[in-house]
């Protein structure tokens, strides 16, 4: 039998079992992954810049209503984590996820010559970069390129989006970018794109970019036809709230408890960017967000998959300290991170609220380089060296 | 055989000091010297061109005062918050008309090396501006001087509204300055990190205090706050305003190295040759940065038509998205799609992902934007469908039938464009074979898994449709 028709007689015996070419051998190692359990994390960005004093709220501060005259939440309104810090009305759902110990609000995360431009900062946030330093890789990136024994798999990380983020590029590996895996697949095999798929032969798969691009291709459909099949017979009974932020959450519900081997999920929710009549516009997004974070993590719960899941949040920037005239916010600087598991070492508030009497110009003064968040991530969680990742060692913090 | 080494030289010039060439002009210009190809480029570029003014000057003048009195107000009346919203509408309305002529005008174009020169400086001297009329006049600087004077095209860039703009040096004043212009024009601009200090950064800083701009979009230059004491400036001391630091820069060796490197990058091949760089840069000094010059020894360079650097680089999306329209004559009846094209393909011209510009190279390629840009010429040339049953096993048919449930495909993909078949058809030779019109329409060289794979006998259109749905057609 000629390789050809090898493949083509093998390459869809049953819905699970393909055949991929013999350099990508995905499935080898896994007895041994089998064996351990499979953590993931989940990234969550809140584009647009949300306004983290709004979000958890320093009640208990003064200057926080003094400088917030009209868009301020009353005491009253607030669901009180502590004496001094509460979370905004519309994150309600949060409040049973944050008793049952699965939420951790890390405080002031920042970093040194903070940027105001959104493009500017979320690219800081996504390379891990230095203010003034432009990366063309993103940490997720850098993490597949170091082909550690955890990211091994062109389907290490997923994206679930139209379009990978720069976190999500590194320099030889790539995560893979999908809405729904139904249409990767049809896509993939397309049947003049299967023929050629079928047709490639070593030869083709130099170094140079021709290669490179046929490689990309046969890893796409590779992992197109895995993740279709080992996704599709998971039936996900959990009700979620009908927003498309929910939905992806529950397309990544369906990944993780179908027992795909993906390492890091990312995905995003727009539309932070409230300079203009905040109050009505943050409260929708927060409490799309906080209804989605709810109904994901008892479904994980449910298939005994929460304590093998990080959920990581974050947002390019804060906002400034003090309101604008348009009842908005102007962009600012440090912000909260949560962190959402079963495994979580320190619960609730992480460190110290805001201090908004020693502000920088106006602006929040961060007491946690978000790289340490990264580096602890990726040293406890991901087991790798942080150092290896971010260009230099972080320190790691204590909350896993 | 002289000839025909001629066409697929003459070939390579086009794909990368322009979006391809049709086919008559390219047997026409493989029967004479290929010197006069570069030549014709040349002189075509030099066709005095109106650059874009889709964007009007007073209009928009007109807005931003009138946005500037809506800002100044504490509180807003409905009406006056609606004004704000439509003034807002207007520009980024604008912003894509801007966008969408420019891309229109690569492709039609009489000049394509000025076209492709533009897209480089647009990548080179990254920008992103809310005002479009100032993106329009920085797009113009950059194709005025795409092919002049190297400190010209610094000079005017480093003063236009667009950039200052950007890189916040309207906020750099004496004894309170922002270096953000000044490192930048010194890392990215023209000399690349490690050729200057932080105390040189530090110093430039303040020879640009007072470059601003006035509300016409003009430059100006406000002495009050600018630092009139003496700076030093790798190596040079003295009272240096904005001007003086440029010709200072200009004079580092390792300048001209820079900027021939990005060209080198762009236009040969991603993989830097130093030899060939040093010679380039070379020629820019002692041609005193005349990018005219520079560009014509690189085309006229024999390792220019190496075989190495042949096929061999990723299209950028706009060069997907414009070789493939010229190539096939195609008419975008909605053209704000090739706006959600560049945007979904990672290039959305006006605006890079941050002032280093787009990465380029294999960054262009993931798997989404893979799988979309095999998916574009069948999308744009033949409403989604790649004619391709030939070869189908029964398997396959099982498949097939799997994956299109049953549905009929759709009259019109939401590409919605109209390709001039008849015109591109008539433009191939007489005797145009399958492996012909691959070997025109693919700049790597035929192998034998293409040649078996296009369906031989299928009809020219068919077979072009699926040529270009190859990674091959993603090399240029």
């Amino acid at each position: 039998m000629k390789r050809r028709d090898f493949l083509r007689n093998t390459i869809f015996t049953s819905a699970g079992a393909l055949m991929v070419p013999a350099f990508l051998k995905p499935f080898e190692a896994l007895a041994l992954d089998e064996l351990s359990r499979y953590k993931n994390l989940v990234v969550i960005q809140l584009s647009g810049g949300n306004d983290g004093l709004n979000t958890v709220v320093p009640y208990g501060n003064d200057i926080y209503y003094q400088k917030r005259r009209s868009i301020a939440i009353k005491p009253q309104e607030l669901i009180k984590l502590n004496d001094m810090q509460g979370l905004h009305p519309q994150l309600s759902a949060l409040k049973e996820i944050y008793d049952q110990g699965w939420m951790t609000i890390i405080n002031d995360v920042g970093y040194p010559n903070p940027d105001r431009s959104h493009f500017r900062s979320m690219d800081i946030w996504q390379t891990a970069s230095d203010a003034n330093q432009f990366l063309t890789t993103g940490w997720i990136g850098r993490y597949l390129d170091s082909d550690c024994n955890t990211c091994k798999f062109p389907y290490t990380a997923i994206e679930v989006d139209d379009s990978l983020s720069l976190a999500m590029k590194g320099q030889t590996k790539k995560g893979i970018a999908l809405k729904d895996p139904a249409v990767l697949f049809r896509n993939t095999n397309e049947p003049f794109f299967k023929e050629m798929i079928l047709q490639e032969e070593k030869e083709h798969l130099d170094e140079d970019n021709l290669g490179y691009l046929y490689k990309t291709m046969i890893e796409t459909s590779s992992s197109a036809n895995y993740i279709h099949h080992t996704s599709k017979t998971f039936q996900n009974k959990s009700v979620y709230p009908n927003t498309a932020f929910s939905n992806q959450l529950k397309t990544i519900s369906r990944f993780i408890s179908s027992g795909l081997k993906t390492r890091i999920y990312y995905v995003s929710l727009s539309g932070f960017d409230t300079h203009v009549n905040q109050k009505q516009q943050q409260g929708n997004l927060l409490k799309q967000y906080a209804e989605g974070i709810n109904a994901f993590l008892k479904d994980l719960k449910e298939h005994n998959k929460l304590d093998d899941t990080l959920v990581m949040t974050f947002s390019e920037f804060g906002r400034r300290v003090e309101q604008n005239a348009s009842n908005g916010t102007d962009h600012g600087t440090a912000n909260n991170m949560f962190l959402f598991g079963g495994k979580l070492k320190k619960q609730g508030i992480f460190n110290p609220a805001p201090r908004l009497g020693d502000l920088d110009g106006g602006d929040l003064k961060y007491q946690v380089d978000f790289r340490q968040v990264y580096a602890t991530v990726l040293d406890k969680w991901l087991d790798v060296n942080n150092g290896d990742i971010l260009n230099r060692k972080f320190n790691p913090l204590d909350f896993i | 055989m002289e000839q025909i080494e001629n066409f697929f030289k003459i070939k390579h010039l086009y794909h990368r000091a322009g979006f391809g060439i049709a086919y008559p002009d390219l047997q026409k210009a493989s029967n004479r010297n290929f010197h006069k190809a570069v030549k014709h480029l040349f002189s075509q570029a030099a066709a005095v061109d109106p650059g874009l003014t889709t964007v009007d000057q007073g209009e928009t003048r007109q807005q931003l005062l009138r946005q500037a009195g809506l800002g100044a107000k504490k509180e807003l009346t409905p009406a006056e918050s609606e004004q704000r919203k439509t003034i807002l509408r207007m520009q980024n309305a604008k912003s894509r008309d801007l966008n969408i002529t420019w891309i229109q005008k690569m492709i039609d174009s009489e000049s394509p090396l000025l076209e492709k020169m533009t897209l480089f400086w647009h990548g080179h001297f990254a920008c992103r501006s809310n005002n479009p009329y100032y993106a329009q006049q920085l797009n113009n600087i950059q194709r005025k001087n795409a092919l002049g004077s190297f400190k010209t095209l610094v000079m005017e860039v480093s003063q236009s509204p667009a950039m200052l703009q950007y890189l916040n040096n309207q906020q750099n004043r004496k004894n309170r300055p922002n270096e953000n212009f000044a490192r930048e024009l010194m890392e990215l601009f023209t000399l690349g990190r490690g050729n200057y200090t932080e105390k040189d950064v530090k110093e430039a800083a303040r020879a640009f205090t007072g470059w601003s701009y006035n509300r016409e979009g003009d430059f100006e230059f406000r002495r009050n706050l600018h630092d009139e004491g003496n700076k030093t400036f790798l190596g040079k001391t003295g009272n240096f305003d904005g001007e003086a630091i440029i010709d200072i820069i200009l004079e580092q060796p390792a300048a001209a190295e820079f900027i021939c490197k990005k060209l080198y990058t762009f236009f040969v091949n991603d993989q830097p040759n130093e030899i060939h760089i040093k010679e380039l840069a070379r020629h820019f000094n002692a041609k005193s940065y005349n990018v005219a010059a520079v560009m014509e020894k690189m085309f006229k360079s024999d390792w220019f038509y190496d075989a190495e650097n042949r096929g061999n680089k990723i299209k950028s999306p706009a060069e997907l998205l414009v070789s493939l329209s010229k190539t096939f004559y195609v008419n975008y009846q909605k053209p704000q799609v090739l706006i959600q094209l560049q945007s979904s393909l990672g290039q959305y011209l006006f605006n890079p992902p941050n002032v280093a510009g787009w990465p380029g190279g294999k960054n262009w390629i993931d798997s989404s934007s893979l799988m979309l840009r095999m998916k574009i010429p069948s999308l744009v040339l033949n409403d989604g469908l790649i004619d391709f049953s030939g070869k189908a096993d029964p398997e396959d048919e099982a498949l097939l039938a799997i994956n299109r449930k049953g549905k009929a495909r759709p009259v019109k993909s939401y590409i919605n464009a109209a390709t001039d078949w008849p015109r591109f058809l008539a433009s191939l030779p007489k005797d145009c074979s399958a492996e012909k019109l691959a070997a025109f329409l693919l700049q790597p060289g035929l192998n034998a898994k293409i040649k078996s794979l296009i369906d031989h006998k299928a009809t020219l259109k068919n077979i072009a449709i699926e040529i270009t749905s190859t990674p091959e057609y993603q090399l240029c």
